[in-house]
């Protein structure tokens, strides 16, 4: 054997890598990875700095108030705008509202949209998703086929459908956003659950006599965190996007919410008249999105090497 | 194969049943009266009661289901509440405009996103690939229907007076009719039922009906009316084919008998083309098929946003309206329309990939 090899010792021993260091590493080595974590946090800073950044109410009728008219377009005084007019960097709504300030309160809208849509299909999807893998049987069958069911329908079509049954309002529009998006979780917790149960570790603590809730919160669950984490954060992109579609069809937030999808749908016959009115709105969802989808997909990337398409 | 396909459709059947309970149920939740939410204000105790005899919503759930899946099955599906006319009808005259325009976004994003998936696989890294998945990244996360708005707003008032103007609203300009295939034949529309829906339906299909009846004017005028629309429409699955196509495609090059071919001295088009892309194709099949369901959504957004009248905007007008059988009849035909591509898809997936089926 060759052991005293001097090819051998010249080999520097790195310590092995933690598994979290590694992750973390290439998650911030995709280029757009970053700009989706970047968009996420400034975002989120603009949501919880809102009543800083916005310069007024965003429900406040500015009639009386100042000297502008409905549908002003943008003034901003460095570009050349009038000093004399009040400046309204993304202009005047239809009801005479400052713009840019709804728009910076939609942020906080959009976020409590995504998370909560999400954690409510989270968690029952979970529960569904252990319940079926877990006992199997009839039981993973008749649970499986059900959601089946809900995956039968065009996503968007079933929220309109449930939608349009409870009455149009954000709370319903984004219940029905979760119920829809159950199914997408109760698999992934289902396929975790199916694949460790056969595990020894797994075998080794139901021979200690663990109760069943036990083993399958501490020794089954976890392996399903991964998986969970870039569904949930490319969910959230999702609820969002669907959650303004319902807005824009009059099924989400009413008015005066000042909800992007609604606050558009409210000027879309202005589009010719007053494009700003459409344009920023929409701009701030897409952006808005576009953050939590690269976000999933980087985290996607980093977590399971797996599914590295590179 | 008939084995796999007997199986296949066999395994739908529970899901329809299920996606007709559903649809069932949905208009059963609505609070409070169904008769009161019905006929809204002009609901009188008297009407009320003469409804719910009519549509016997004072029999036990189960025989009111009984009763559904046999009217389901009769092609009946109660009628609109507003327009006082079969659901039915109204589908078969206005499904024709969304399948047009359907059709032709996913075959718009399929064309697309297959050539710029390919491009980006075969020069990954390259400028072309980032460009092209950051272009992807943006499509994804775009809002339909801002997506629409914008582009009417270019085309239609920014670009007015250039070559490149294009209609913002409706599908055919005003005063322009596609006149329909039996009235230019001289046959006349027939009194069978089944018939005359049949060739209205047909008709419904403006383009095609004046293609196939040297209507060149209407044509033309069709395909200016529906280019925005399906270019909005087709984003998404545009975006989302074209990063398929680039992974599985990135995939397959990698595998032992594309070196082979390489090996062999074949030209790289002819390995990328003829050996690699058969196999890529596969996955893509796939989310083609998953993407029609996006299409189905999409076609809602888009139809309200340029005043199509497909069956997405029936949808949008009857939810203001709260007209519920034409929403519990239109979400039906959407989902079997969408079970039945999607058995399609799984089906030509089995055909083009023998592994499938055997096991």
């Amino acid at each position: 054997m060759t052991t005293s090899s001097p090819t051998l010792e010249a080999v520097a021993v790195r310590p092995p890598e933690a598994l979290w260091r590694k992750t973390v590493r290439t998650f911030f080595r995709q280029r757009s990875a970053v700009i989706g974590l970047s968009i996420v946090v400034l975002l989120a800073l603009v949501a919880i700095f809102a009543p800083l950044i916005a310069p007024y109410d965003p429900t406040r009728v500015l009639i009386g108030v100042e000297d502008v008219k409905r549908r002003d377009p943008p003034c901003i005084h460095i570009l050349g705008c009038d000093s004399e007019k009040p400046q309204h960097i993304l202009g005047i709504d239809g009801n005479v509202r400052d713009v840019f300030s709804r728009l910076i309160y939609g942020t906080r809208i959009s976020f409590t949209i995504g998370f909560i849509t999400v954690a409510i299909a989270l968690i029952v999807g979970s529960i569904l998703g252990s319940i079926a893998g877990y006992i199997g049987g009839w039981t993973d069958n008749i649970i499986m086929r059900l959601l089946d069911v809900l995956l039968a329908f065009p996503s968007l079509i079933l929220s309109i459908a449930i939608v349009s049954v409870l009455g149009p309002s954000l709370i319903n529009a984004m219940l029905a956003i979760a119920i829809v998006s159950i199914p997408a979780y109760a698999r992934v917790i289902r396929a975790t659950v199916l694949s460790a149960k056969q595990e020894e570790y797994v075998h080794a603590a139901r021979t200690l006599g663990l109760d069943s809730g036990r083993i399958l919160f501490r020794h089954i669950l976890p392996n399903a965190i991964t998986p969970l984490i870039v569904q949930a954060t490319l969910g959230i992109g999702a609820a969002i996007l669907e959650t303004a579609a319902l807005s824009f069809l009059g099924l989400g937030a009413q008015p005066p919410t000042a909800e992007w999808g609604s606050m558009l749908s409210a000027e879309r016959n202005q589009l010719f008249t007053a494009p700003h009115l459409v344009f920023f709105p929409g701009l701030a969802i897409m952006l808005n999105v576009l953050g939590f989808n690269l976000l999933g997909d980087g985290l996607r990337d980093a977590l399971d090497p797996r599914l590295r398409n590179y | 194969m008939f084995r796999y396909i007997i199986q296949r459709i066999i395994v739908s059947i529970p899901v329809l049943l299920g996606v007709l309970a559903l649809t069932f149920a949905l208009v059963r939740m609505i609070p409070g009266e169904p008769c009161t939410a019905m006929l809204g204000e002009k609901a009188t105790p008297e009407l009320c009661e003469r409804f719910t005899r009519e549509k016997g919503l004072d029999k036990p759930i189960p025989v009111q289901f009984g009763v559904y899946l046999g009217d389901v099955v009769k092609g009946n599906l109660g009628d609109s509440l507003r327009y006082k006319r079969p659901v039915t009808t109204l589908i078969i005259e206005r499904l024709p405009a969304t399948f047009e325009l359907g059709i032709t976004a996913i075959v718009l994003a399929s064309i697309v996103g297959i050539a710029a998936g390919i491009i980006s696989a075969v020069r990954r890294n390259s400028i072309i690939d980032v460009g092209t998945m950051m272009v992807a990244n943006v499509g994804v996360s775009m809002p339909v229907f801002w997506l629409g708005l914008i582009l009417a707003y270019v085309f239609a008032l920014v670009l007015k007076g250039t070559p490149f103007q294009l209609p913002p609203s409706g599908r055919l300009s005003a005063g322009v009719v596609s006149v329909p295939f039996y009235e230019v034949f001289g046959w006349g529309l027939p009194e069978n039922g089944f018939l005359n829906g049949l060739f209205s339906f047909f008709a419904n299909f403006y383009i095609v009906n004046a293609f196939f009846t040297g209507q060149w004017k209407v044509v033309a005028d069709g395909i200016q009316h529906l280019i925005l629309p399906a270019v909005a429409l087709a984003t998404i699955p545009t975006a989302i084919i074209a990063r398929m196509v680039r992974s599985s495609t990135i995939e397959v090059l990698s595998l032992d008998y594309v070196r082979t071919a390489r090996a062999k001295g074949l030209p790289e088009r002819t390995v990328v083309l003829l050996h690699a892309f058969r196999n890529a194709l596969l996955p893509v099949v796939t989310i083609i098929g998953l993407q029609l369901g996006s299409v189905f959504s999409g076609a809602v957004l888009t139809e309200t946003v340029f005043n199509l009248a497909g069956v997405g905007r029936i949808l949008y007008d009857a939810i203001t309206a709260r007209d519920y059988p034409i929403i519990q009849g239109f979400t039906l035909v959407i989902a079997f329309g969408y079970v039945l591509a999607n058995l399609l898809v799984d089906l030509s997936y089995a055909y083009l990939d023998p592994r499938i089926r055997l096991n």
